[in-house]
C-alpha cells in the first residue's frame, strides 16, 4: 500500500507550510511537494489606494520582513514621482535607506542563524524535538544564544532610528526619506556601551562565521552533500559586479557560472521573468522565460548572491568570500546547507557596511527628497534577506494604484525548495523500514536552509480550509480529510 | 510595588483590523501614564514578540503583554499569568509567545519579572485598518480594568476611574 507522509507544520520557519511525500509499495519516494497553505490578497488589497500609502501599507504583508517591502515599494514609487531609479535620490536619502536596509538584513540573518538553524548545528538533525529550539541552545552554549539576541536588538535599533518606529515605519517615502540620522542617534549606534556598538557587531559576526566553519570542518560530508544540486542563480549586483543588496542590475548565472541574464535594468523584469501557477500550491513558480519552465528556474538569497557577484566591497567579508569561492574552485556553489555559510558572510558584510555608514557625515544631511516628472508605472527591486524582491505598481491619473504585482523572495525559491525536499526525502526515506522523527526533521533542515518566509509568499482572497489528500501511484484519490 | 518598573507591551498587526488591539492599548496607557506622571510605566509595541524582547523584559519588575484574542468563549478580556514552560517548543519563530520570552529571560538573563497577558477579544482580521465596534467596546472595558490594576499595583489613586471591586 503506498503511503503518504505529511510533515505539518514545518517547524522553525516563518509562516506555515506543509510537506507531502509519497512512497510506493517498496517504500521508495515517488514524489514530494512543499505546499503553501497560507495565502494573502495583498496585490488586490492595495488597488484603489493613493500611491504614497504603498510604502506603509505593504509592511502589513509580513511582520518579519516589513522593511524590505517598505523599501521595495519606495523604490518603485521613486520612479513614479520622477526621482528615477536608484541613483536619482540625494546622497543623504540613499544612505539613510541603505542603513535601514542593512540593519534589517543584519537582524534577519542573525535571527535565522542563531535561533532557527543553530539547534541543528549544535545538536544534530537526529536530536530529539525538545532540543531543537533556542532554549536548549541557551543551556548548551549561553554565549551563542546571548549574542544572537543582542545582535538582533542592534539591528532593530537601527531600523527604529531610520524608519521612525518599529511598526509601520515611515522612513522611506517616494523620492527619498522623511528624516535623516541625527548625531545623537548615530553616536548611540556607533559607539554605544558594549555590546551594542558597531565594532562589537563586526567582532561577533566574525566569530559566528568561525562557529559555522568549525562545524563544517567536522561534518564536511553531510554539509556538502545534503540537498546538493546544480541550478541557476539570480540576484541584483552593482553595475561593476560588486555585491549590493540595495540597488543594481539584474544578473543570473547558470550552474557553470555563465551569465544567462546579463546585467539588465530591472524595470523591464517582465521581459525576462514569467510566473507559473501549479494546481497544488498557492505559491507561484518564477522562471527565466528564455530558458522555459524546466531549465529557467533559479535560486535566490545568500547562496545565489555570492554565486552571482564578482566581489564584496568590504575587506573582512571579501576575504571570507574568497575562501567561499575557492571551496568550489570559483564555480557556483549548489550545496543547500552552504546557504548558512553565505548568510554569515552577508552578516559580516552588513556589520562592516553599517559601521562605514555610521561614520559618514552625509547621514546628517538636510536634503532629503527629489521629485521630477510624474510617471504612471514603476518597478522597485531590492535584495531582501531571503532573496530578490520585486514590487511593480501602476498608478492612474487620480494618483490611485491601479495595478500591483509582487514577486517575493520566497516565491523565487519555490522550485529550489521543492527540489531540496525531494533530494532529502529520497536520501533519508528511500527503502527505510521505519520513518523516524529525525528523518522528517532532515526534510525541514533542507527547507530551513532557504530561510523561507511563507507568510508573504502567496496571494489569494477568501477562506481556505486545510485539505489533506492521499493518492496512489496512479494519482487516484484514495483518501481525503478537511479541517476548518 | 510603588517603586517597581512596569512594562506594558502590546503586539499585533494594526493593518488587520482587531489584531491592532494590543498596540491600541499601549497608546492609551502611554497617554494615561504621561498625564498622571507615572514614570514607572513604560510601553512598547511590535508586530509580534521577538527573541530580543527577552533582554527588554529582563529590565522590569512587572510585564503585561497585551494581545487580541480569537477565543470565541472569551466575553470581553481576561488577565492571565504567563507561566514559562521549558517543554514548550514554539511552532514558528514568527509568533514567539510570552511563555517563550519569559523562559528565555530566565535562562539567559537570570531574571524573573512578574508577567501577565491581557487578552482582549477581537472579531475581524482581514486587511483593513480600524477596530470593529465590538472590539472597541472590549478595549474600553479592558483599559479601565488595566488602569485600576495599575493603580492598585503602584499604590496610587486617581479620581474619575470607577473600579469594580473584583478588579482591585
Amino acid at each position: 500500500m503506498p503511503k503518504k507522509i505529511t510533515i505539518e507544520p514545518v517547524t522553525r520557519v516563518e509562516g506555515h507550510g506543509k510537506v507531502t511525500i509519497m512512497l510506493d509499495d517498496l517504500g521508495k519516494v515517488t514524489q514530494s511537494r512543499l505546499h503553501i497553505v497560507e495565502f494573502r490578497g495583498f496585490e488586490r488589497f492595495v488597488q484603489g489606494r493613493p500611491y504614497w500609502e504603498a510604502p506603509v501599507l505593504v509592511q502589513r504583508l509580513c511582520g518579519i520582513c516589513p522593511v524590505s517591502h517598505h523599501l521595495a515599494a519606495a523604490k518603485a514609487l521613486d520612479v513614479i514621482v520622477g526621482a528615477g531609479t536608484g541613483k536619482g535620490l540625494t546622497a543623504t536619502a540613499e544612505k539613510v535607506r541603505r542603513l535601514m536596509h542593512y540593519g534589517q538584513f543584519f537582524q534577519s540573518h542573525v535571527l535565522h542563524f542563531f535561533h532557527l538553524s543553530s539547534p541543528d548545528f549544535l545538536f544534530g538533525i537526529d536530536a530529539a524535538p525538545e532540543l531543537r529550539n533556542i532554549i536548549a541552545v541557551a543551556q548548551e552554549n549561553r554565549d551563542l544564544a546571548y549574542q544572537g539576541i543582542m545582535m538582533r536588538k542592534y539591528g532593530q535599533e537601527i531600523i527604529a532610528a531610520t524608519a521612525g518606529k518599529k511598526v509601520h515605519g515611515t522612513g522611506a517615502i517616494p523620492g527619498g526619506v522623511n528624516k535623516n540620522l541625527s548625531t545623537e542617534e548615530r553616536d548611540v549606534l556607533l559607539k554605544g556601551a558594549d555590546p551594542l556598538n558597531a565594532d562589537k557587531m563586526v567582532e561577533w559576526s566574525v566569530s559566528a562565521l568561525e562557529f559555522f566553519k568549525h562545524y563544517h570542518k567536522n561534518n564536511r560530508d553531510m554539509v556538502d552533500n545534503f540537498a546538493s544540486f546544480p541550478s541557476n542563480h539570480m540576484s541584483i549586483v552593482r553595475e561593476d559586479g560588486a555585491f549590493d543588496i540595495y540597488h543594481g542590475v539584474l544578473r543570473a548565472v547558470d550552474h557553470e557560472g555563465r551569465k544567462i541574464l546579463n546585467d539588465v535594468d530591472y524595470q523591464y523584469y517582465n521581459d525576462y521573468i514569467e510566473e507559473e501557477v501549479r494546481t497544488w500550491s498557492y505559491m507561484k513558480f518564477p522562471y527565466l522565460k528564455e530558458y522555459g519552465k524546466e531549465k529557467g528556474w533559479y535560486r535566490v538569497g545568500p547562496l545565489a548572491r555570492l554565486n552571482v557577484c564578482d566581489f564584496i566591497p568590504t575587506p573582512l567579508a571579501q576575504k571570507e568570500f574568497e575562501e567561499f569561492k575557492a571551496y568550489t574552485k570559483g564555480k557556483p556553489n549548489g550545496m543547500s546547507l552552504h546557504y548558512h555559510w553565505a548568510r554569515l558572510i552577508e552578516v559580516l558584510h552588513s556589520a562592516e557596511v553599517i559601521r562605514d555608514l555610521l561614520n559618514d557625515d552625509e547621514l546628517q544631511g538636510k536634503d532629503l527628497v527629489v521629485k521630477g516628472t510624474r510617471q504612471n508605472e514603476g518597478v522597485g527591486v531590492i535584495e531582501a534577506p531571503r532573496g530578490t524582491l520585486f514590487h511593480h505598481y501602476k498608478v492612474d491619473d487620480n494618483d490611485l494604484i491601479s495595478m500591483a504585482n509582487l514577486i517575493v523572495s520566497t516565491t523565487n525559491n519555490n522550485e529550489p525548495m521543492n527540489r531540496a525536499v525531494n533530494s532529502t526525502a529520497k536520501a533519508f526515506m528511500n527503502g527505510q523500514p521505519q520513518i523516524t522523527e529525525p528523518m522528517m526533521n532532515a526534510v525541514e533542515v533542507a527547507i530551513r536552509a532557504y530561510d523561507p518566509c511563507l507568510s508573504c509568499a502567496t496571494h489569494a482572497l477568501g477562506q481556505m480550509p486545510l485539505e489533506i489528500k492521499l493518492y496512489n501511484e496512479k494519482e487516484e484519490l484514495i483518501d481525503k480529510k478537511i479541517k476548518g | 510595588m510603588k517603586d517597581k518598573k512596569v512594562l506594558i507591551y502590546g503586539y499585533g498587526n494594526p493593518g488587520r483590523r482587531d489584531d491592532g488591539l494590543g498596540i491600541k492599548m499601549t497608546e492609551l496607557i502611554a497617554h494615561w501614564s504621561e498625564a498622571h506622571h507615572l514614570e514607572q510605566i513604560e510601553v512598547d509595541s511590535n508586530y509580534q514578540l521577538n527573541i530580543e524582547d527577552a533582554e527588554k523584559v529582563a529590565g522590569y519588575d512587572l510585564v503585561i503583554f497585551v494581545d487580541a484574542s480569537q477565543e470565541t468563549d472569551l466575553t470581553n478580556f481576561k488577565l492571565s499569568d504567563v507561566v514559562p514552560d521549558d517543554k514548550k517548543v514554539e511552532f514558528t519563530m514568527h509568533a514567539v509567545s510570552p511563555a517563550y520570552i519569559v523562559h528565555l529571560t530566565e535562562k539567559l538573563f537570570n531574571k524573573k519579572p512578574e508577567t501577565k497577558i491581557l487578552s482582549i477579544r477581537g472579531y475581524r482580521w482581514e486587511f483593513e485598518e480600524g477596530l470593529t465596534d465590538s472590539a472597541l467596546l472590549n478595549l474600553e472595558r479592558a483599559f479601565i480594568f488595566l488602569q485600576c490594576k495599575l493603580m492598585n499595583w503602584l499604590d496610587v489613586k486617581f479620581k474619575g476611574i470607577k473600579c469594580q471591586e473584583e478588579w482591585t
